[in-house]
């Protein structure tokens, strides 16, 4: 009989071979390991044996029963994950239908840009401060070295106040900041950058806004030189258009002098001509200059002791740079299209 | 301003390849703008409008006619033969109505078989190759060529007849061909609106001396009062300078080719010989000059000498200008007169009685220099914009007023056969000071940032033509030349120091100075917090023109009625634009909304056809209102007129409208296995959009979402009524005592008039200074319970006019500590409640920060709730 246990584990295991579903898993187990089931019955052949063969009897059936019990678990198991990878793999997604894209909002590009100067200035220590759109022309002019009737004056074409004899006006750049800036921080030194929307009288096209946001910059101190100034542009160029050469070279302001404007290696072509660049291979990124003695002294500094440099940029023009933009006037025309790709 | 290298190189030598010029000058501040190429190559990189046609060395020449014969079998036809110096003459065959049978000698430009050239007979610009052919049965491989063949202007009526000294057998290119400079000048550079001027740059970036005419003499003054005239000025503010020539006997004509070439090349067109040498000074000389009728002044005189006299115009004088037109003046606008009245507008046009005519004979040669503010208002008044009243405009030197006057009066006698008096009339009132300016090294490196000795700086200021004089080792003291007037300051010197010793060698250094105290811009963060809560909830930032009109700013009131304008209608006078480039931009905006919703209505439309018709969007920007007495504003200036400027107060405001998500795909499925034992549902039965249309309280959730952010805990929502706003669907902002802002759905009507769709439409805008006044600097966190919550929802019915803000007022404050939340879960009308009345049902969630809450203990604050809510609103609880 001692054959039979081994008979009986080799025909139970040739029968689970094949058992694939819960049902018959669960017949297999109720006929052979089951209370009334083959294993058992061969446990209670044991007490109709000679009591010397009784040992090893029993350690066979013991055999046997631990063997069914553990292949059982095992195709009971095996048979989970069988019907679960069946399941799952039943529906399976078309993973290139459209994701569904949360609701979710964007800060305008020009105050994206804004933000990335404030935070490259910010790191170099200047504050930002924030002035006026609405000026007058002593501010707007006058004090920055503009008389009136200037030809300098030519360079800005200026919406004027209407009732005020000329001497209100939006402001067409956001250099009358500076005396703005100085008057508020005398006697301290200066480092800020001042931001915001300027207004010209023009025709709107693709080049040019009757609005738009300028970022002025200033600093006044003691030993600020002309090296000063190109040192901190450069790094601003280098921080806001990566690593790549600049250029400065004449220009001319009434409140700087001397005046340079920076312009860095185009970014289309690396210097070799392209339409953005109108193939002179540098881009025009600001205007800048040492802040003339009088518009030091007209913010309260005495220039013979201070000295100081000054800049603008455009936000808009940057950002049109940076993303291959032709047409200044996607910025106000708020079209979600445009918006939705920044 | 064009300037033709050819002119150029009267002055200077051309040292440098055209594209490195260019770009010294452009260094030098001189921006070159556009390269023209005229029948000379340009470089491969060139950005020249014109660098198509280069004029073939070997095939392109100055020829000249030997004979003109008739043409066999064309009237309108001639054979000619022309002579280019080498071998035989070429003949060919010619259409030119300039060319006569018989003629022979003329200068022409010879074009051999195979030269490349614009076809003449094709509008436009197209280039051809130059082929043998028979032209009505005679061969003719050669051509004589007109301007527009060669790409020098459009006429092709005739051939070009070049000047007598053309020498014959030149390449065409080296004697006609050019490059032309675009130039644009800053207004502070008006020492070089010439091609002198240019030149003189140009010389001291390339270490040359300027050559000038022999005659230049800028030192020459003459008397005011001459035999042939007498010269007055009332004021020397007005008129600094008027000199006068007078030339004798001239024959008007057309000017030489030459002159005319360069005249046209530099953007003027030729007149006639007088004219023309009066622009041609002003162009190369940058002198604008006027030339009289010397016997029509007589004529006015009575046959007496004229007596010129330079005044302000009187209120209403009127002259007729020589363009025909009748002007009036006023006080500001300079005249010249003589005994009869205006012959001139200073610098600006002549009268038509005065001018010079075909049949002039003496000209009298007016060289002046005006008050050169007068002159630019003159101009823009009268708008008479002109090459000359820009160079009035931006200031001559009086120094440079006789020498190029003696050049012009030179010219009239070479070329129109004029005698000149000798004797200049002058009156000089006020002879210009040349400033003496010291510079130190200390200076150069206080500023520049580099180490310069007084050599150095002395070597560059003498390629400028200042005069130096050294003081000591470290300082000097120079004089600016006196054709420049705009360099009277040390910073003015330090400027032309840097141009010439380069930018480039200035070395890049940081800044070593103290850094300033840091104060920060609270103001500004808490904008941008506040931009940040907003795209965070969804929101589109957008930003709209400051311009708009009063009628569009109406539009927002469903029943305009200038009494009834509560925030944010416009209350105030606007700040109107003097000068608006249309009607619907004449004014400075009060509110952002109706810009806003031209965004929105202009958006929805475009969705609506592509998506789903959804707008969520907010703008943070000013607003300017008209000072009232006494109003002041952070950063005003210590001066009265900041009274006239108005406040800019930040505003933000806000708009939704449309379904809470976009639209998207949805999957449906039809579930046919039988076995349908998967563990989950698959994810996108999940999500589906929730494509209810927003309405009140979307916004308002996003204005509490804002209000927690920034940690603003004292605000409250009231109902108003507004002419803005769907009556009962608009609520004020209260924060503290204050009205910070409204919010509500937008009256049908005023959607109608932004035609947008129909939908709520949802808008808010706020004083967004007021509210960030608010936030606080610094806020507790409440710690967190480890204890057990107990849940007990309660439902409530109530009047239909009690306000749910202040049944959950009451409820918090019944609950004290213990209630550790109040949620709203349900908002029920109708059966089986009677009508005017609402339940209201909220989940109140019971915890306590240090023990175990017990369900009596809730209960008891519960009733509490209750009770308090029965008493104070009639509140009754609803059962089940
Ligand atoms: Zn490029």
């Amino acid at each position: 009989m001692n054959e039979s246990a081994h008979e009986l584990q080799a025909r139970a295991l040739a029968q689970l071979d094949s058992i694939w579903d819960d049902a018959k898993l669960e017949e297999w187990r109720v006929e052979y390991i089951g209370r009334k089931g083959a294993v058992n019955a061969l446990f209670e052949q044991i007490s109709a044996l000679p009591q010397a063969e009784r040992g090893a009897f029993g350690k066979d059936a013991n055999q046997v029963k631990t063997a069914l019990e553990n292949a059982f678990h095992a195709r009971e198991g095996a048979i989970k994950q069988r019907n679960l990878s069946e399941a799952l793999e039943a529906e399976p997604l078309d993973v290139t239908l459209p994701g569904r894209r949360p609701q979710r909002g964007r800060l305008h590009p020009a105050t994206q840009t804004l933000r990335e100067i404030y935070k490259i200035f910010g790191e170099m220590g200047f504050q930002v401060y924030r002035t006026r759109q609405v000026e007058s022309d002593l501010v707007n002019f006058q004090l920055l070295n503009i008389p009136e009737h200037h030809p300098a004056r030519d360079n800005w074409s200026t919406f004027y106040v209407a009732g005020t004899d000329q001497r209100v006006l939006l402001r067409p750049h956001t250099s009358p900041g500076q005396i703005r800036a100085m008057r508020e921080m005398f006697p301290n030194p200066v480092r800020a950058i001042l931001p915001g929307m300027c207004y010209r009288y023009e025709q709107i096209s693709a080049r040019y806004e009757i609005q738009f946001n300028q970022v002025e910059g200033i600093v006044v101190g003691h030993n600020i030189t002309f090296g000063d100034l190109k040192g901190t542009l450069t790094e601003f160029a280098r921080r806001m258009f990566g690593e790549r050469p600049v250029r400065f070279f004449a220009d001319h302001f009434p409140f700087t002098e001397p005046s340079a404007q920076m312009d860095v290696k185009c970014i289309i072509c690396e210097g070799a001509g392209c339409a953005l660049c109108k193939h002179t291979g540098w881009l025009e990124i600001l205007g800048s200059g040492m802040v003339h003695p009088d518009v030091l002294r007209n913010g309260g500094y005495d220039p013979d002791v201070w000295s100081g440099f000054a800049f603008g940029m455009g936000p808009e023009r940057i950002t049109m740079l940076k993303h291959g933009i032709t047409d200044i006037r996607y910025f106000w025309g708020n079209d979600l299209r445009f918006l939705e790709q920044f | 301003m064009k300037v033709p290298v050819s002119w150029l190189k009267d002055f200077v030598d051309i040292t440098l390849p055209i594209d490195q010029l260019a770009e010294k000058l452009t260094f030098a501040g001189l921006e070159v703008e556009n390269i023209e190429y005229i029948g000379v190559a340009a470089p491969a990189n060139a950005v020249g409008k014109n660098g198509a046609l280069a004029w073939d060395r070997e095939k392109i020449f100055v020829g000249q006619l030997v004979q003109a014969m008739p043409h066999p079998n064309a009237d309108r036809l001639t054979i000619v033969r022309v002579d280019y110096g080498r071998g035989e003459a070429v003949q060919m065959v010619t259409g030119a109505p300039n060319i006569s049978v018989g003629d022979s000698g003329q200068k022409v430009v010879l074009a051999l078989e195979g030269s490349r050239l614009y076809d003449g007979h094709k509008e436009g610009r197209e280039i051809m190759t130059l082929k043998k052919s028979k032209i009505r049965g005679v061969e003719s491989a050669s051509m004589v060529c007109s301007e527009k063949e060669l790409g020098i202007s459009e006429e092709h009526e005739g051939i070009i007849i070049l000047p007598d000294d053309a020498p014959v057998g030149t390449p065409l290119a080296d004697y006609l061909g050019d490059v032309i400079l675009d130039i644009k000048i800053n207004p502070n550079f008006a020492r070089a609106q010439s091609v002198l001027g240019v030149a003189r740059e140009l010389a001291a970036l390339t270490e040359q001396t300027v050559r000038l005419p022999q005659s230049w003499d800028t030192r020459e003054v003459g008397v005011p009062a001459t035999d042939f005239v007498n010269i007055e000025i009332t004021d020397a503010k007005l008129c600094l300078r008027f000199a006068a020539l007078l030339i004798r006997n001239v024959e008007i004509k057309p000017s030489p080719y030459w002159m005319q070439q360069r005249l046209l090349r530099a953007g003027m067109r030729p007149i006639n010989n007088v004219v023309d040498i009066t622009n041609y000074v002003m162009l190369g000389y940058g002198k604008p000059l006027h030339a009289f009728d010397y016997d029509s002044l007589v004529r006015r005189a009575r046959g007496n000498r004229p007596t010129i006299t330079v005044r302000a115009a009187r209120n209403g004088e009127q002259m007729q200008t020589l363009d025909g037109q009748t002007r009036t003046f006023s006080s500001h606008d300079i005249l010249v007169t003589d005994a009869q009245g205006p012959v001139g507008i200073g610098g600006i046009m002549g009268g038509s009685e005065t001018e010079v005519s075909d049949s002039t004979k003496n000209i009298l040669l007016e060289s002046a220099i005006f008050d050169f503010i007068s002159i630019r208002r003159t101009t823009a008044e009268q708008k008479l914009p002109s090459e000359a009243a820009t160079r009035f405009g931006r200031g001559i030197p009086p120094s440079q007023n006789v020498a190029p006057a003696r050049l012009a009066a030179e010219l009239m006698r070479e070329l129109a056969g004029g005698s000149v008096a000798p004797a200049l009339a002058d009156n000089y009132p006020a002879p210009q000071v040349i400033p003496t300016i010291d510079v130190t090294t200390r200076d150069v490196k206080r500023i520049l940032g580099i180490e310069l000795s007084t050599a150095e700086i002395a070597q560059i200021l003498k390629r400028l033509d200042f005069e130096i004089e050294a003081q000591d080792e470290n300082s000097l003291r120079v004089k600016p030349p006196d054709y420049r007037t705009d360099v009277d300051g040390t910073d003015d010197v330090l400027e032309e120091i840097i141009t010439i010793h380069g930018y480039e060698k200035i070395p890049s250094t940081l800044i070593a100075d103290a850094l300033p105290p840091l104060i920060g811009n609270r103001a500004l963060e808490q904008e941008e917090e506040a931009r940040d809560i907003l795209i965070e909830a969804g929101l589109q930032e957008i930003v709209t023109y400051s311009f708009t009109n009063p009628a569009h700013e109406a539009q927002l009131s469903a029943h305009p009625n200038e009494q009834d304008t509560p925030f944010p209608l416009p209350a105030r006078p606007y700040v109107t634009i003097e000068n608006p480039i249309s009607e619907d931009r004449s004014v400075l905006r009060q509110t952002l909304l109706p810009n806003m919703l031209d965004i929105a209505a202009s958006n929805l439309r475009a969705a609506s056809l592509r998506n789903t018709p959804r707008a969520a969007m907010f703008e943070v920007g000013a607003v300017f209102l008209t000072r009232r007495q006494g109003e002041t504003e952070e950063g005003d200036l210590a001066q009265d007129q900041e009274f006239a400027l108005p406040l800019e107060p930040r505003r933000l405001a806000l708009i939704l409208s449309g379904p809470r998500a976009e639209k998207t795909w949805q999957m449906t499925r039809h579930h046919t296995k039988e076995h349908d034992s998967k563990p989950e549902e698959s994810p996108e039965m999940m999500r589906q959009a929730d494509e209810t249309p927003m309405d009140f309280f979307d916004l308002k959730g996003i204005v509490e979402d804002l209000l927690a952010g920034l940690h603003i805990n004292d605000a409250q929502f009231a109902p108003i009524s507004h002419p803005m706003f769907h009556p009962g669907r608009a609520a004020t902002l209260r924060l503290g005592e204050e009205n910070v802002g409204v919010l509500g759905e937008l009256y049908p009507l005023v959607r109608e008039k932004w035609e947008l769709p129909n939908q709520a439409v949802l808008v808010g805008e706020f004083d967004l200074e007021a509210i960030l006044a608010h936030t606080q600097e610094r806020y507790i966190v409440k710690p967190i319970s480890r204890y057990p919550v107990i849940v007990q929802d309660i439902a409530l019915i109530v009047d239909e006019n009690i306000e749910a803000a202040r049944v959950e007022m009451l409820i918090r404050q019944t609950g004290g500590a213990l209630l550790n939340n109040v949620r709203l879960f349900d908002v029920y009308r109708g059966a089986p409640l009677p009508p005017e009345k609402k339940s209201l049902a909220y989940t109140l969630t019971f915890q306590a920060l240090d023990h175990v809450l017990s369900d009596s203990d809730a209960a008891k604050v519960r009733e509490r709730i209750v009770r308090r809510l029965e008493r104070e609103v009639g509140a009754t609880l609803r059962s089940g």
